[in-house]
């Protein structure tokens, strides 16, 4: 009888189109706005994806999240590098500074300064140039994106209209002047700012002058031990906070939720679309039952038993929530594609996809276990009332 | 059908009543009915709209409670049985043809008519390979993978008596199976009826208010007001 239950739904092309297109339109609803929901809290761990090489971040203990500058004294490189199971340990620097291009547009800028020797800790792709040309006198890079947006040339020079930021191009850091030696291509993160690298030592001539400018120190452990154990080690040595790049990025996340209040506005859209999509898949499926009661009720009356009338509903909806959630997920995947790299912030992990999918299996249950209550009160009596 | 076949009773009704609601909105649709049906038998029960007509054929297929009485069918007290045991004993036993045909638009005739059996439990091959055998019996063989909306009123007509037969029940129960139907095709849809259905090891009970077919009778049931006040048997007399 499933076999049956199954031709009976999708005898009815229009009606069998019309439900599936419903449930697919909430599953797009629900995984959609839960990836754009994902993609966004996973923006604020950008930064610390693309700079990949070390094992461990040690930081000031009280920092939150990656724009958070507490920075501490030199000597904790030192330190960090004295803790048994480190291989190696190199400085990095951040801070916001004001950028004056050519044209004299004013911009805040991320600076980013890495180890002079290693350049570690540096752009996960080069577009143009190399990262050692930052090992040049004055040497910046600059984001590929922003040298059309926010590091445009908005006024122009004498000789030429607005234009992108290029290669060789001018621009002073805190009244330093600096070169454009190449530019880079990074995963878009949460905050907007542009970002510029140099090195260590430039950046602590450039940026204001501070007793403590150390942000970050990247450390490598040794092959065969666990990061976890060795940042247990250089907390206890140190008194900073030292945590794997997944942890600092956990935490900058959760600190971003708090504060922020994504979360809860974010919640409100992502909350919506599910209501929506249960509404709209739920009074979908109880039309469709209902639609069917007679010839329900006609099947009690030749001998099917609730049990059986039960299997084969919950045959229907399973089948109809599949489908429906195949082509919703399918269609959320291509929008993503399409988008990617975009301003959307977007990304669909195996949690978006599996939660969306329990909530449709879920709704699309409550909406048969409504619906099939009329089926399992049915008189099949009433088969016999034309 | 002769006289010598009619000799085994098929469904025995006595002092059947059945009362719907309570208090002040009761109704009294069946008030005392008596009743005999035999194997090998084809009985009409006829009367005016709301006499019980139907009341009574859900109450002989153990779809609807009576509320006193006695009644059995095939030798059961369908009453006494658990609505589980009772509607395998409808699955098995019983066969329905509707007033309004209940056919399910979205499956072919033979889907249609191998409803029976896969409530049974025969699997998906056999019984459709059964109700192809059916719908060649009731004439329409060759429209077995047509979808209802795409056949005649008399051939929907056959759909439903082959699939109240396929499984081959002893009782078989048609509601107003020519209602709908103009005079020949009524007339062809009983001759078929009584070439098909029936046979000494099946009762049919077919409930009408269409004088025309009163000659297809073993026996007649005329029905008013909740009671049968008299049966005729046109074949003896």
């Amino acid at each position: 009888m499933i076999r049956i239950a199954l031709r009976m739904l999708v005898g009815d092309r229009l009606k069998y189109i019309g439900l599936v297109a419903g449930l697919a339109f909430a599953t797009l609803l629900i995984t959609q706005q839960g990836s754009i929901f994902a993609g966004f809290t996973r923006r604020s761990g950008s930064w610390i994806r693309d700079t990949s090489q070390a094992d461990l971040w040690i930081m000031d203990p009280q920092v939150e999240f990656t724009e958070d500058r507490k920075a501490m004294l030199d000597s904790a490189l030192l330190k960090v590098r004295g803790v048994e199971g480190v291989q190696w340990a190199v400085p990095l620097y951040k801070s916001y500074v004001q950028a004056r291009l050519q044209d004299g547009t004013r911009v805040v800028v991320r600076m980013i300064g890495l180890d002079d020797a290693t350049l570690t800790g540096g752009p996960p792709l080069m577009e143009q140039g190399t990262l050692d040309l930052l090992k040049q006198d004055r040497a910046i890079l600059v984001d590929a994106r922003d040298v059309s947006d926010g590091l445009k040339l908005k006024l122009g020079t004498d000789t030429e209209g607005p234009r992108e930021l290029r290669v060789g191009d001018r621009v002073d850091l805190n009244e330093h002047e600096t070169v454009v030696v190449g530019t880079f291509r990074r995963t878009r993160e949460f905050f907007w700012d542009p970002v510029v690298y140099t090195t260590y030592s430039r950046a602590l001539r450039m940026a204001p002058p501070e007793r403590r400018s150390l942000s970050y120190v990247l450390a490598k452990v040794k092959p065969g031990l666990d990061p976890k154990v060795v940042a247990a080690r250089i907390e206890e040595a140190t008194r900073l906070r030292a945590q794997t790049g997944e942890e600092y990025e956990a935490r900058s996340m959760d600190f971003i939720l708090a504060k922020t209040g994504i979360l809860p506005n974010f919640g409100m859209t992502i909350v919506l679309g599910f209501v929506i999509g249960v509404l709209v898949s739920g009074q979908m499926l109880y039309n469709f039952i209902l639609e069917n009661q007679r010839a329900f009720a006609a099947m009690k009356a030749m001998g099917a038993s609730n049990m059986l009338l039960l299997r084969m509903v919950f045959a229907q909806v399973l089948f109809a929530a599949f489908i429906g959630f195949g082509l919703g997920v399918g269609v959320t995947a291509a929008v993503g594609t399409l988008l990617h790299d975009s301003k959307l912030a977007f990304h669909m992990g195996w949690k978006v996809p599996v939660f969306g999918g329990i909530a449709i299996v879920v709704c699309c249950l409550i909406a048969a276990f409504i619906s099939i209550q009329r089926v399992l009160r049915l008189e099949p009596a009433v088969v016999f009332k034309s | 059908m002769t006289n010598a076949t009619a000799t085994r009773t098929a469904v025995m009704c006595r002092g059947v009543t059945k009362v719907f609601g309570e208090g002040d909105f009761a109704v009294q649709a069946l008030r005392g009915i008596d009743l005999d049906v035999m194997l090998g038998e084809l009985t009409l029960l006829v009367g005016p709209s709301g006499c019980g007509k139907t009341t009574l054929i859900s109450v002989i297929a153990g779809i609807l409670n009576r509320t006193a009485g006695e009644c059995r069918v095939l030798g059961e007290d369908t009453s006494a049985l658990p609505d589980r045991a009772r509607a395998a004993w409808r699955g098995r036993n019983v066969g329905f043809v509707f007033q309004s045909l209940n056919l399910v638009p979205t499956l072919t005739a033979a889907e249609n008519v191998a409803i029976p059996l896969l409530i049974l439990g025969t699997d998906h091959r056999t019984a459709l390979a059964k109700a192809a055998v059916m719908l060649e019996r009731v004439g329409i063989g060759n429209r077995a993978r047509a979808l209802p909306a795409q056949l005649s009123g008399g051939q929907q007509q056959r759909i439903a008596i082959a699939r109240a037969l396929v499984h081959e029940p002893r009782l078989l129960v048609c509601d107003e199976p020519t209602s709908a139907l103009d005079h020949e095709t009524g007339h062809k849809v009983m001759e078929l009826l009584k070439e098909v259905a029936a046979g000494p090891e099946r009762a049919l009970i077919v409930v009408t208010h269409d004088s025309r077919i009163f000659s297809f009778a073993d026996r007649i049931a005329h029905m008013d007001d909740g009671h049968v006040e008299r049966i005729e048997t046109p074949s003896r007399s």
